[in-house]
């Protein structure tokens, strides 16, 4: 049983991560998911310090609330500061991160935390974290967590999917037709940071980069439209959680870390078989000018 | 302390100066995140060469981290060249799966039978007070070898970051300074990973340059100021840190790199935010001022009396709020205009200005009209725009090169031409 919740677990995360990480690598920004994972540190740290409990609301407020930050203080870098956005990224998660674990080192001699149990959860613990409701058992709280951010995550793209289409691939245009493309930014943005911060408490921040990346990417490999992409990052995402889950109990070690490994093989995959099958279209193509192959009436004979 | 303590300090500082130099060619290629990635990418490396040898000794760890994040930057390379992914998603690419594939590896040792590698994540995740002599002897050495590297092949690193399409075109060994060029940024970030982490080692590689870009513009100035800077930040950092006993090194370090950089973005001169700011606000006070003085003149032009009240003033142009009033106090307090009662109007030295800025409307609409053939209906809103802008200089260009005209292609009056000299 356990280990289906943690199947269960990772491949809620791979969806919602994966959905919202299609946008991301649409609008060139597939780094701001891993800046957000480590700038919402000193969040987590204030949070706690405030609210003197490591209680999941604070801290997925607090954190949410510096995602939101690292976003915002990226856009002034590179519009205000004329900064590439490459290096604004760097430099502002670098920063908040630095604040966040120097934050834990002033406070560490009271406090009950530390950047590794925060930043590098594993999801090996998901099944323990049981919610119960009376005394009945209802299962692990973050896949429940993790489902109500799913439904939500699923409603935002259902009611903003052209809103997000449209900024992401020409927001000069989308400026013209009068749509706000600041506001689908931060929407976005602040999905992801949610995301984000509710997913990598449970599965560690490495999982949640990797999800939020790699299934996208491995599906933008192989199709033409958003919506393929979308429904084989789900495909993806999934396989990943799975394969990865054996591959952990097979070679014994991180089941998160074995779930990125997971979906970087698929990546690569997916990645060579696309090499060849071009290259063996190169070849056929170049065999029918080399008139080695015939056709009769307009169809290929080989 | 004492010794030891010193000798962290300068291990730190060239560190800093090493990252920092290297990160100035990453800076311009715009691959700032590469760094980040290589840090990560390291991780796999470390474990496997501790897997292979048994020791935690730096120099089999060193070689290890260099191969891995060799094979993380190929890989980038690899997957950018040869698919349609962006190059900012490939970077996480390998960023997640290396780091990821270290992880499995790293718990893999920790839960089977491979001895001690309790030391192992000292490496990752930056404790600069950690580092042994031999440690820091090792990354002293490489920092000196990647700055005389840089300087040696300075003119041949500059050449490829700017054009490496020219570089290629003269015949310069492009493959041999790709490859110089990654092994700075692994051999950077393989030297830097002890003192600051994982996660920070982008700051060393970004920050300095971004800093530094903001007071020059010339590759060797830039290299040796991103240097300074990190060179004085890693040196404070140290020192701040070993103020407190559990106070991190890598942090304070960033930290203060962090705090230079955003002055540098804030209050340098020229390009920082606020220098750009101020220079904004002139020149649209300039703009306001050159319209409201255009809107008695041609009110004058219309009606041939000399003031104004507000109200009329107001039907003839929309001013956003207290604009006008604000506007007209401060040309009052300039002598631009007089006031008698309520109403107001141009003087002497404001009828000369006013004539000016029209002159330059005027030419500028005739200038699109008879050199650029553009229709006199479509000629007002640019010159609306360049009437702010155009120089005496520019003046006399147009004026020589129109024949000293004296009406527009609306035929109003190019005003202030007839007493001209020629």
């Amino acid at each position: 049983m356990n280990d289906f919740w943690i199947i269960l677990e990772g491949s809620l995360v791979a969806v919602s991560c994966g959905l919202l990480g299609v946008y991301l690598i649409l609008r060139k920004m597939a780094m701001v998911g891993d800046a957000i994972s480590h700038a919402v540190l000193p969040g987590i740290v204030i949070a706690y310090l405030v609210a003197q409990s490591r209680s999941s609301f604070f801290t997925l407020l607090g954190a949410a609330l510096f995602g939101l930050l690292t976003t915002f203080m990226i856009e002034v870098f590179s519009k205000k500061a004329r900064i590439q956005s490459d290096a604004s990224i760097g430099i502002t998660f670098t920063w908040l991160f630095a604040i966040g674990v120097i934050l834990v080192s002033a406070f560490s001699g009271n406090v009950d935390l530390d950047q590794e149990c925060v930043l590098y959860g594993d999801i090996a613990y998901v099944p323990f974290d049981t919610l119960y409701i009376g005394s009945t058992d209802l299962g692990p709280a973050p896949v429940w967590l993790q489902a109500i951010n799913l439904i939500a995550v699923l409603i935002l793209l259902r009611v903003g999917h052209r809103g997000f289409l449209i900024t992401s691939f020409d927001p000069a245009f989308s400026s013209g037709l009068g749509i706000k493309t600041d506001t689908w930014h931060y929407v976005l943005m602040g999905a992801v940071s949610f995301t984000v911060v509710l997913s990598f408490n449970a599965v560690g921040a490495i999982l949640v980069v990797a999800f939020l990346v790699v299934p996208p990417a491995t599906a933008y490999l192989i199709s033409k439209q958003v919506e393929t992409m979308m429904a084989y990052t789900v495909l993806f995402g999934i396989l990943s959680a799975i394969g990865g889950f054996y591959l952990a109990t097979w070679w014994n070690s991180s089941i998160s870390g074995a779930m990125a490994v997971a979906a970087g093989i698929l990546f690569v995959l997916v990645f060579a078989a696309k090499k060849v099958f071009m290259r063996q279209q190169k070849k056929t193509t170049a065999n029918a000018f080399d008139g080695k192959l015939e056709f009769r009436d307009g169809v290929l004979v080989d | 302390m004492g010794g030891n303590f010193a000798w962290v300090m300068i291990g730190c500082a060239l560190i800093g100066a090493g990252a920092s130099a290297v990160g100035v060619f990453s800076f311009l290629r715009k691959q700032a995140l590469v760094g980040d990635a290589v840090a990560h990418a390291l991780l796999p490396g470390v474990v496997l060469a501790f897997m292979f040898t048994g020791e935690k000794d730096i120099w089999f760890l060193f070689p290890g981290a260099f191969v891995a994040g060799w094979l993380g930057l190929l890989s980038i390379d690899l997957i950018s060249k040869n698919s349609k992914i962006k190059p900012d998603t490939a970077i996480a690419i390998v960023l997640t799966v290396f780091f990821a594939i270290g992880i499995v590896l790293l718990t893999h040792v920790q839960q089977s039978n491979y001895g001690n590698q309790s030391g192992l994540e000292a490496f990752l995740f930056g404790k600069a007070a950690a580092m042994l002599p031999a440690d820091i002897t090792l990354f002293v050495t490489v920092d000196i070898a990647l700055i005389l590297l840089i300087v040696l092949t300075y003119r041949y690193l500059k050449l490829y970051s700017f054009d490496p399409d020219f570089a290629k075109a003269i015949g310069l060994p492009v493959k041999l300074i790709q490859f110089i060029l990654s092994s700075l940024t692994v051999l950077a970030v393989a030297s830097g990973i002890q003192a600051v982490g994982v996660v920070l080692m982008a700051a060393l590689i970004i920050t300095p340059a971004a800093a530094a870009r903001f007071f020059t513009g010339r590759l060797s100035h830039m290299i040796i100021l991103a240097m300074v800077i990190g060179i004085i930040s890693s040196l404070i950092g140290v020192y701040i840190s070993s103020l407190a006993v559990s106070m991190p090194t890598g942090p304070w370090i960033v930290m203060v790199l962090s705090i230079i950089a955003i002055m540098a973005f804030v209050f340098a001169p020229r390009k920082g935010m606020l220098q750009r700011s101020r220079k904004r606000k002139t020149h649209q006070v300039k703009i306001r001022r050159e319209n409201l003085l255009k809107l008695f003149y041609s009110l004058e032009e219309k009606k041939q009396k000399q003031f104004y009240t507000r109200p009329q003033l107001l039907r003839s142009r929309r001013f956003r709020g207290r604009e006008l009033e604000l506007l007209l106090n401060r040309l009052l307090k300039k002598g631009l205009l007089q006031k008698q009662e309520n109403r107001y109007g141009l003087t002497e030295k404001g009828r000369s200005e006013a004539t000016r800025v029209v002159r330059l409307h005027r030419l500028w609409e005739l200038y699109l009209n008879e050199r650029m053939n553009i229709a006199p209906d479509h000629v007002h809103h640019d010159a609306e725009a360049i009437e702010h802008i155009i120089t005496p200089e520019l003046e006399r260009e147009l004026l020589k090169d129109l024949g000293y005209p004296e009406l527009d292609p609306h035929h109003s009056e190019i005003p202030g031409i007839k007493g001209m000299q020629r």
